[in-house]
């Protein structure tokens, strides 16, 4: 049976991660919270706009807007890498060899893994970032299509372009495709090889949540009743398939979506809160969590896949140990 | 979970017309209450506050390209940002450039399903620099747009205009708008609560706030407001001739079609509705209306920008009251005939 042990806090969860073990929950005033052998914090920002953990899992990375980023590790300390005064910074990304870029306004900022930060300017504004799995390749979500980039390197971005505004920007794990998620309740995808077009749209809502399976196979996604969980198993993605849904609900939005770190098994967040795991295979479900105060805005899945830290937008947090 | 939805301002005006005057009037006075302020520069505000934030203006367009579905992407992400930490403000108010169009800020309330949740669109705020007026409607369509769009017009700086003048361009803003209400002052000095919290987007409250909503045909003179025991501020009453709207400096492209008439058939009005903000939404700027139906003991009221039509019964018609209908249509090459024409062919047998 699972289990919940509740972590009930004052304000808007942005994001939760594991750092080395200890579940970690960032709010939009600022603050980290940590289970750590009791309930600990550290105030990273006035004002939280955005977090991601590092790739080597030490850091939470964040953005505020109070125009800094910093980098807040397991035991709590805070250490700034930027500061760029007083601007919102929207967007964070952890790359390869400890890069970082950031967006805020139209340019992108990049930490270089040797010390240097570059800054590219755009003519619109920096919706989303993402660094792709492999090399240091920035990608880059904006108005009417993504932008590439080699940020180590001088040269000139590679564009893709597709009309409407794109807000969010995700890698496939094996870097073959990029898949943006826009203003018009839809999804667009490229395959980087061909700059193949992929449209997945016919969602009710936009998309705010998106995850891939361990090992690429899938592309999971809320926006609907349901988790919206497109097929990447054939060299051409998704292109002429449908969908699977998991976890339908007749009366309420899925909000957040987050894939088990080995199996095909997919953590659903819902509008009210509740939490359900779902297996691709056979779409076998399982509740995690009954519904709560509000939305479910954040989870992550430990390092062996049994325990969830998630986060609502009302502040009812929690870890959800899976096998109990 | 449910939050009451934040009501936002939107002040537009050219550079030079007072709004930043207004801004720090806005968070400078005590007004009871707190303002979260969206502006596109920090610039002349001289209040340090960390409520105000600064935002590049993105308009964006959905990909099927038409005006009435385009937004402004920062406003999503800022407004979105801002109502995760509620609590702090009771309002937000979010100023836009001189040269900004006022339709993408207005949609973003309406068409943004997250920013609809929360929030809800107040009032249109235009400010006009009464001297610098006659020459921004020659050169550019966007002076005339923030008149057209606006709930309220700010007439400032009248001091600096002789009282011909005035009426000239006083003409000219209603000839655009004449469903807006009009404020003449000088120095920004209008009272904050003309301004602030009209609830104009409100279906409950907007014409209400206007009792005289379209009257100036019939009296042939323009009662800018309601002017009530604790109005303290200069009134400049022109009760002047203003027949046909004509006006000598409004010589651009933005008309006003006002239509009136008796009870409607509710099977002919709702369709022919439709079909006219469908068919000429892109130039349909904003259109407001009270609306009599036959056999129905309720006004209805709806209120459009562009294609985004919103309409409700708002309350029990009063004896004294005329059971007729009234609609105002302001934007750019309607054809007032055919809408005469087909909006009288809805009235109720």
């Amino acid at each position: 049976m699972p289990t919940v042990a509740p972590l009930d806090l004052d304000g808007h969860c942005i994001a939760t991660a594991w750092l080395g073990g200890v579940p970690h929950f960032a709010l939009a005033d600022g603050v980290v919270h940590r289970l750590d052998n009791g309930h600990r914090q550290a105030q990273a920002h006035d004002g939280l706009a955005c977090a991601v953990p590092s790739l080597d899992g030490r850091a939470l990375l964040t953005g505020g807007e109070d125009g800094r980023v910093c980098a807040v590790a397991a035991d709590g300390a805070v250490r700034e890498l930027a500061d760029i005064g007083r601007k919102w910074v929207t967007s964070v990304a952890a790359g390869p060899r400890d890069a970082v870029a950031f967006a805020s306004g139209r340019i992108a900022y990049v930490l270089l893994p040797d010390g240097r930060t570059k800054e590219l300017a755009h003519p619109r504004s920096v919706e989303g970032l993402a660094f792709a799995p492999k090399g240091l390749r920035l990608g880059v979500a904006r108005y009417n299509g993504a932008t590439l980039h080699f940020p180590a390197a001088e040269g000139k971005p590679a564009e893709l372009e597709w009309a409407g505004a794109h807000t969010g920007i995700t890698f496939s794990p094996d870097g073959n495709f990029l898949v943006t998620a826009m203003q018009e309740n839809a999804l667009h995808g490229w395959k980087l090889s061909d700059g193949k077009h992929m449209r997945m749209a016919g969602y009710p809502a936009k998309v705010k949540s998106l995850s891939w399976s361990a090992k690429g196979r899938w592309l999971a996604s809320s926006g609907a009743p349901a988790a919206i969980v497109w097929p990447f198993l054939t060299r051409d993605g998704p292109i002429g398939k449908a969908p699977a849904e998991l976890g339908t609900r007749g009366d309420t939005m899925v909000t957040c979506v987050c894939f088990h770190p080995a199996e095909e098994i997919l953590a659903i967040g819902y509008a009210d809160g509740m939490v359900l795991a779902a297996r691709v295979a056979d779409s076998k479900e399982v509740l995690l969590r009954r519904p709560g105060k509000g939305a479910i805005t954040a989870m992550a899945w430990d390092g062996e896949g049994r325990r969830i830290a998630f986060g609502a937008e009302t502040g009812d947090c929690g870890v959800i140990d899976v096998a109990g | 979970m449910t939050q009451a939805q934040i009501p936002v301002t939107v002040l537009t005006g050219y550079l030079g017309s007072g709004k930043t005057t207004l801004l720090n009037r806005i968070l400078g006075e005590d007004h009871g209450k707190r303002y979260a302020v969206i502006v596109n520069e920090f610039g002349e505000i001289g209040i340090d506050n960390d409520l105000i934030v600064e935002s590049d203006e993105e308009i964006y367009e959905m990909n099927n390209g038409c005006v009435c579905c385009t937004v402004r992407g920062d406003l999503i992400r800022t407004v979105e940002g801002l109502m995760r930490r509620p609590g702090r403000f009771d309002a937000i108010l979010v100023e836009t450039t001189g040269l900004a169009d006022p339709a993408p800020v207005a949609q973003t309330f309406f068409m943004d399903d997250e920013v609809r949740a929360k929030t809800r669109l107040d009032a249109v705020v235009a400010l006009v620099d009464a001297k610098h007026l006659p020459l921004r409607l020659k050169d550019s369509r966007e002076a005339e747009d923030q008149i057209a769009f606006a709930d309220v017009v700010v007439l400032n700086k009248t001091d600096l205009v002789s009282e011909d003048e005035l009426r000239d361009v006083e003409a000219a803003v209603r000839a655009i708008n004449p469903a807006a209400k009009v404020h003449k002052t000088q120095r920004s000095g209008v009272p904050l609560s003309e301004v602030l919290d009209r609830g104009a987007f409100d279906l409950k409250r907007a014409l209400d706030n206007d009792p005289h909503f379209l009257d100036a045909h019939d009296h042939d003179h323009d009662h800018d407001h309601e002017c009530g025991p604790d109005c303290d501020h200069d009134h400049h009453h022109h009760h002047h001739h203003d027949h046909g709207h004509a006006s000598p400096i409004h010589d651009v492209s933005v008309k006003s079609i006002s239509l009136r008439a008796g009870e409607m058939d509710p099977k002919k009005f709702f369709p022919w509705l439709e079909k006219i903000t469908q068919m000429d939404g892109p130039n349909i700027l904003r259109l407001k209306g009270i609306v009599a139906f036959a056999d129905d003991p309720d006004r209805y009221v709806v209120q459009g920008v562009h294609m985004i039509v919103e309409g409700d019964h708002q309350r029990p018609w009063k004896q004294d009251e005329k059971h007729e209908t009234r609609l105002v249509f302001i934007g750019r090459e309607l054809d007032a005939e055919r809408l005469k024409r087909t909006f009288e062919a809805c009235q109720a047998a």
